[in-house]
C-alpha cells in the first residue's frame, strides 16, 4: 500500500489559483501551474518574489490562502505534511544532529512503519555517493555531504514530488557546480519530480527541464531554458535570465516579415516572429554576446549602434566590453578570446552590430524608458 | 594551534609568539584563585569539618566538647533511626521533579517557541518569585491551604474529597511547595535548550512523516534532553535536602532528612548524628545523580 502511495507512479503536480498572503503583503498571487510528471522544474526569482513560499505551500508547511494544490486529481491542500506524499530538501539542509546519517536517511521509512529499511539505507547512501558515512553524525560532515545525506533523506521516500529550497546556496561555487550536474544525474536516475528553488539563474538553466521565473508573486514566463533565454517574454525576464541591451523604442510600420522600429533617432528592424508587440512602444533586445565590435565598416546584412568603449573586464573566456551609446546608455558586449581580434582600448570608438534575427521586441509600458533591473543576491559570471 | 604552528614555521613572527606564550600559561591560574580561595575556605574546609564531627564520640555534648573516637557506629545508628524521613526525602524529590518536570516542559516549550513578542515578559514572570524570599513565599501558601483559605472552600464545594477534609498539614500540600518553589529552576534550563532548537528540525520531521507525537519523541525531546537533564538535576538536589516545605506546609509525618538534620544541629545539639545524617544525604544525591547522568547520557547516544 505504501509502495503504491508513494512509488514512482507519480502523477502531475497542478496549482490552481494558489494566493498566500501575509497580512497585507501578497506573498504569491493567484498562482496557475503544471509540472508534468517527471519534469525537472525550477522556480527562479530574486528574494522575496514568492518561490520559497509556493515550495512550502506544496509541502504542506504553510497554508494557501486561497487555491488548491493537487496531485493528478487528487487536491492535497488540506493534508497535513505527515501525510503529504511530498518530501524537502531544506535550505541549510536541517539534519537531525541527534542522529547518525544512516538514522537521519531511515527517518521517514521508520516513521511510516517500514521494519527492514538497512538495506534501501545503504542504496540511498550508495546513489549519493556516501557509502560507509551511516554512522557519522552530520556535525562530521561537510556542507556538501550534508547536501548529499539531505538529498538521501528525502529521496528514500520515493516522494511523488521532491521538493529542492535553494539546496545549493551554501555551497562554494566549485562544489555548486559538481551538485548541479550531480542532482540532474540523480533526478535522470530515480525519474522523480523535482522541484527546484533557487535564485541563481545559471543553476535554474543548467538543471531544469522547464524554468518559471517569478516576480512579485507571480510568474512572468515559463518554458524551456534555451527559448525563454533565446527569446523572452518581458523585459524582467530579458534581464533577470541573463542580460540583454534594450532599446525603448516605438514600432513604425511592417516591411513584408520584418517590423521597423525607431529608437534614440535610429532605424532598425526586427522580425515579426521575434516580436512579442506588434506596435506601439516597445523595447528592441539583444544579447550581449550576439552583439560584436567592430572598428571598421559593418558587415552587410547587419544593423549597429556606434559608442565609446567606457569599461573592459577580462573574464578568461571572454572579455565584457561596456560601450556608451549616442543616447548615454551603456550597452554590454561579450567578445570571445578566441585570439582572432586584437583587444579593443577603453575610451576607443567603436561600432557593436548583430543581425536583426538575433534581436527580439518586447511589449513596453508606454511611460517606461528605463529596463527594470533584476535585483539579483548574486552576479553569477 | 595549527596556525600559531603556521606562525611559528614562517620565522618571521615566531619571537611575537613566544613572548606571548609565558603569560598564557600562568594567567588561567590567577583568574582560578579567588573563587578557588572561596571554595577552599567555606565549603572544603567546612566539609571536612563536618566529617570529622561525624565520627566524633556520640556521648559528648557541646557544653562538654566532643572527643574524636572514629566512630564510624554513627553512621548505621543515624540512618536506621530516620530511614522513613530518608525515604521521603528521595521520595518527595522525586515527584517534585517529576511534576515539575510535566508542569515546566510544556511552559518552557510555550516560551521558547510559540510567545513572539511576549517572550521576556512570559520569562520574567517565570523569575518573579526570586525578587521575594523563599520563607515569605512558602508563608504565603500556608494561608492559601489555610483550612478557611479560599482553596479548600471550592473544593469543598465542589465536593472533591480532601484527607481529613484539609489541604495543609498533607503530603500533597509539601509536594505542592516544593513544586512551586523549584519550577523555575526547571523551567529555565529548559528554555535554554528548548530555545536553541531549530524549528526547521522540526518541520523536517512532519515532511519525513513524522506525527505530531513522533515529533516530540524522536525530534524536541531528544534535542532538549540537556535541559532535562539540567532541569532535573536542579529540582531534585535541592528538594531533597528542603526542610523549608515539610516544616511550614507538612507536620511530622511529612517530615524530611532536612528536618532532622536542622533539629539535630539547632534544638537537639547532636552534631556527630547531624553531621552524619548530611554525609549520608550527599553521598546518596551523589550516587543517584551519577547513576541518572550515567543513563540519561547513554539514551542521548541512542
Amino acid at each position: 500500500m505504501i509502495e503504491q502511495q508513494h512509488g514512482a507512479s507519480g502523477a502531475d503536480l497542478r496549482l490552481d489559483g494558489v494566493t498566500k498572503r501575509f497580512g497585507a503583503f501578497t506573498a504569491v498571487d493567484d498562482l496557475t501551474l503544471t509540472v508534468p510528471r517527471g519534469s525537472f522544474f525550477a522556480l527562479l526569482g530574486a528574494s522575496g518574489c514568492g518561490k520559497t513560499t509556493t515550495l512550502r505551500m506544496i509541502a504542506g508547511l504553510e497554508e494557501p490562502t486561497a487555491g488548491r494544490v493537487l496531485l493528478g486529481d487528487r487536491d492535497v491542500t488540506p493534508l497535513r505534511p505527515y501525510k503529504r506524499p511530498v518530501n524537502t530538501v531544506f535550505q541549510s539542509y536541517a539534519l537531525f544532529p541527534h542522529l547518525t546519517v544512516a538514522d537521519n536517511v531511515a527517518f521517514g521509512l521508520r516513521r511510516r512503519g517500514v521494519k527492514k529499511y538497512a538495506d534501501q539505507v545503504e542504496q540511498m547512501l550508495h546513489l549519493v555517493e556516501m557509502d560507509g558515512f551511516g554512522k557519522r553524525k552530520p556535525s562530521q560532515l561537510s556542507g556538501g555531504q550534508q547536501q548529499r545525506v539531505a538529498l538521501a533523506r528525502a529521496l528514500i521516500n520515493q516522494p511523488q514530488v521532491l521538493l529542492l529550497d535553494e539546496p545549493l546556496g551554501a555551497l562554494d561555487l566549485k562544489l555548486r557546480r559538481q551538485m548541479q550536474v550531480e542532482l540532474k544525474r540523480i533526478q535522470t536516475e530515480v525519474g522523480i519530480t523535482f522541484v527546484h528553488v533557487t535564485h541563481d539563474q545559471e543553476e535554474a538553466m543548467t538543471m531544469a527541464d522547464t524554468v518559471a521565473v517569478m516576480n512579485a508573486g507571480r510568474i512572468e514566463q515559463l518554458g524551456a531554458p534555451v527559448e525563454m533565454y533565446d527569446f523572452p517574454g518581458t523585459a524582467f525576464v530579458a534581464n533577470f535570465l541573463g542580460q540583454s541591451n534594450l532599446f525603448a523604442g516605438d514600432v513604425r510600420g511592417r516591411s513584408g516579415a520584418d517590423l521597423l522600429v525607431e529608437a534614440y533617432g535610429g532605424r532598425y528592424t526586427v522580425p515579426a516572429a521575434r516580436a512579442r508587440a506588434t506596435g506601439g512602444t516597445v523595447w528592441l533586445g539583444v544579447r550581449p554576446e550576439k552583439m560584436h565590435l567592430t572598428t571598421q565598416a559593418v558587415p552587410d546584412g547587419h544593423q549597429s549602434v556606434t559608442g565609446i568603449i567606457t569599461d573592459s573586464s577580462y573574464t578568461g573566456v571572454s572579455t565584457q566590453y561596456l560601450v556608451r551609446a549616442p543616447w548615454g546608455d551603456e550597452l554590454t558586449v561579450f567578445v570571445p578570446n578566441s585570439g582572432v581580434a586584437a583587444p579593443l582600448a577603453v575610451a576607443s570608438e567603436v561600432t557593436a552590430y548583430w543581425r536583426p534575427e538575433h534581436a527580439f521586441l518586447l511589449p513596453r509600458p508606454a511611460g517606461e524608458t528605463h529596463a527594470p533591473v533584476a535585483a539579483r543576491e548574486e552576479v553569477t559570471a | 594551534m595549527s596556525a600559531l604552528g603556521h606562525v611559528a614555521a614562517g620565522g618571521g613572527s615566531a619571537a611575537q609568539v613566544k613572548l606571548e606564550k609565558p603569560r598564557k600559561k600562568w594567567l588561567p591560574y590567577l583568574l582560578l584563585l579567588p573563587g578557588g580561595l572561596w571554595l577552599i575556605i567555606f565549603f572544603a574546609v567546612p566539609s571536612v569539618q563536618l566529617f570529622a564531627t561525624s565520627l566524633y564520640d556520640p556521648n559528648g555534648s557541646l557544653e562538654e566538647g566532643y572527643a574524636m573516637t572514629w566512630q564510624f557506629g554513627n553512621y548505621p545508628d543515624a540512618v536506621s533511626a530516620y530511614l522513613p524521613q530518608f525515604g521521603r526525602s528521595i521520595g518527595y524529590a522525586a515527584l517534585t521533579t517529576l511534576f515539575s518536570l510535566l508542569l515546566g516542559y510544556p511552559l518552557a516549550y510555550a516560551i521558547a517557541l510559540k510567545s513572539g513578542r511576549w517572550k521576556n515578559i512570559l520569562l520574567i514572570c517565570v523569575i518573579a518569585p526570586f525578587f521575594t524570599t523563599f520563607l515569605i513565599r512558602t508563608l504565603a501558601w500556608k494561608v492559601i491551604l489555610s483550612d478557611n483559605g479560599t482553596v479548600v472552600s471550592v473544593l469543598n464545594a465542589l465536593h472533591v474529597p480532601l484527607p481529613d477534609g484539609r489541604l495543609l498539614a498533607t503530603t500533597p500540600a509539601v509536594i505542592a511547595g516544593l513544586v512551586y518553589n523549584f519550577l523555575p529552576f526547571m523551567v529555565l534550563p529548559l528554555y535554554a535548550s528548548l530555545e536553541k532548537l531549530d524549528p526547521r528540525l522540526i518541520e523536517a520531521a512532519g515532511d519525513l512523516y513524522a506525527r505530531p507525537v513522533a515529533r516530540f519523541t524522536r525530534v524536541v525531546l531528544p534535542l532538549s534532553m540537556p535541559g532535562v537533564v539540567a532541569g532535573t538535576l536542579l529540582t531534585f538536589i535541592p528538594a531533597a535536602g528542603d526542610y523549608i516545605n515539610a516544616e511550614l506546609l507538612g507536620t511530622s509525618r511529612q517530615y524530611m532528612i532536612g528536618n532532622v538534620i536542622q533539629s539535630k544541629f539547632l534544638k537537639v545539639g547532636d552534631y556527630p548524628a547531624a553531621a552524619a545524617l548530611s554525609f549520608t544525604l550527599m553521598a546518596a544525591i551523589l550516587v543517584l545523580v551519577f547513576v541518572y547522568v550515567r543513563r540519561a547520557g547513554t539514551d542521548e547516544v541512542l
